[in-house]
């Protein structure tokens, strides 16, 4: 099953819903609780930076009876330092998006945590992409 | 206990449906950072939190929590209470600062 999601990049109070759209899907497919809070969580920041930092892009995911497989795509300003964003604490966020409750510099390591698999591919002034592999 | 249990015994205001379907609290978390509490907060918990903004509906939904609790009275948006209404979202309010309130939850509920 393939779902597509386009991403805005300016309007912050859509952000999420992609994430939660895929959730009840996953819900209503009756995937195992842990299964689903893992996708929930890490497609969420995957999300979000692709909201807040990449200015929008897209977003597929595939289920299959092996695994999730979720890629989002931008065409945003790249990660010059990957080693870099995914310290935790570390995080380039605007005060704009600070005091929406972004930037803790968490995203990608929960992306680390919950995913069983991340995978990033980033050129500096081009552009993000970001897959997540969640296996059944 | 559940959701309508902590709002009576603790006389929070509900400012989201007041039919809301009830659930079960089974832990609290404390935080404001939208990425720390997504990766750290328990199911069915009850957030206290004095982020107001849209963004909160989407992490509790997400994390499948109990409730939003707001401290300190902070004022909410009617566009963040009509999304939370639309996700089935309870989010509650308190004058309580944060400590103050999980304290509360802590004698309320037992957890
Ligand atoms: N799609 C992207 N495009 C460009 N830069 C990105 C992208 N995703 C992440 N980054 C960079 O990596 C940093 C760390 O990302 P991470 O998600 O861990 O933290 P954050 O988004 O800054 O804060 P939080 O996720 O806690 O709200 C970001 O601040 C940003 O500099
Ligand atoms: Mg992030």
């Amino acid at each position: 099953m393939l779902k597509h999601y386009e991403i805005s990049g300016t309007d912050f109070s859509a952000a999420g819903e992609a994430s939660s759209n895929f959730k009840l899907i996953l819900k209503q497919l009756g995937l195992p609780a842990d299964i689903v809070r893992k996708v929930a969580i890490s497609m969420y920041e995957a999300e979000i930076n692709t909201v807040i930092h990449g200015g929008g892009g897209t977003c597929d995911a595939e289920i299959s009876d092996k695994s999730i497989v979720i890629s989002f795509n931008d065409n945003g300003p790249g990660i010059k330092d990957i080693d870099l964003a995914m310290k935790e604490g570390y995080s380039t966020a605007t005060d704009t998006v600070r005091e929406l409750g972004f930037g803790a510099g968490m995203g990608l390591p929960n992306m680390k945590k919950y995913a069983d698999d991340l995978q990033i591919k980033t050129t500096p002034g081009k552009g993000t992409t970001v897959v997540l592999t969640i296996n059944l | 206990m559940k959701v309508s249990e902590l709002a009576k015994a603790l006389d929070l205001k509900v400012i989201t449906d007041k039919g809301f379907a009830d659930r079960e609290i089974k832990s609290c978390y404390v935080g404001d950072l939208l990425s720390w509490v997504m990766g750290r907060a328990g199911q069915d918990s009850v957030w206290i939190t004095i982020m107001s903004n849209v963004n909160i509906v989407a992490v509790a939904a997400l994390v499948d929590m109990a409730c939003i609790l707001l401290a300190e009275g902070v004022a909410i948006d009617e566009e963040v209470i009509k999304k939370a209404d639309s996700q089935g979202i309870i989010i509650l309010s308190t004058d309580k600062n944060s400590y103050e309130a999980a304290i509360a939850v802590h004698k309320a509920a037992a957890i």
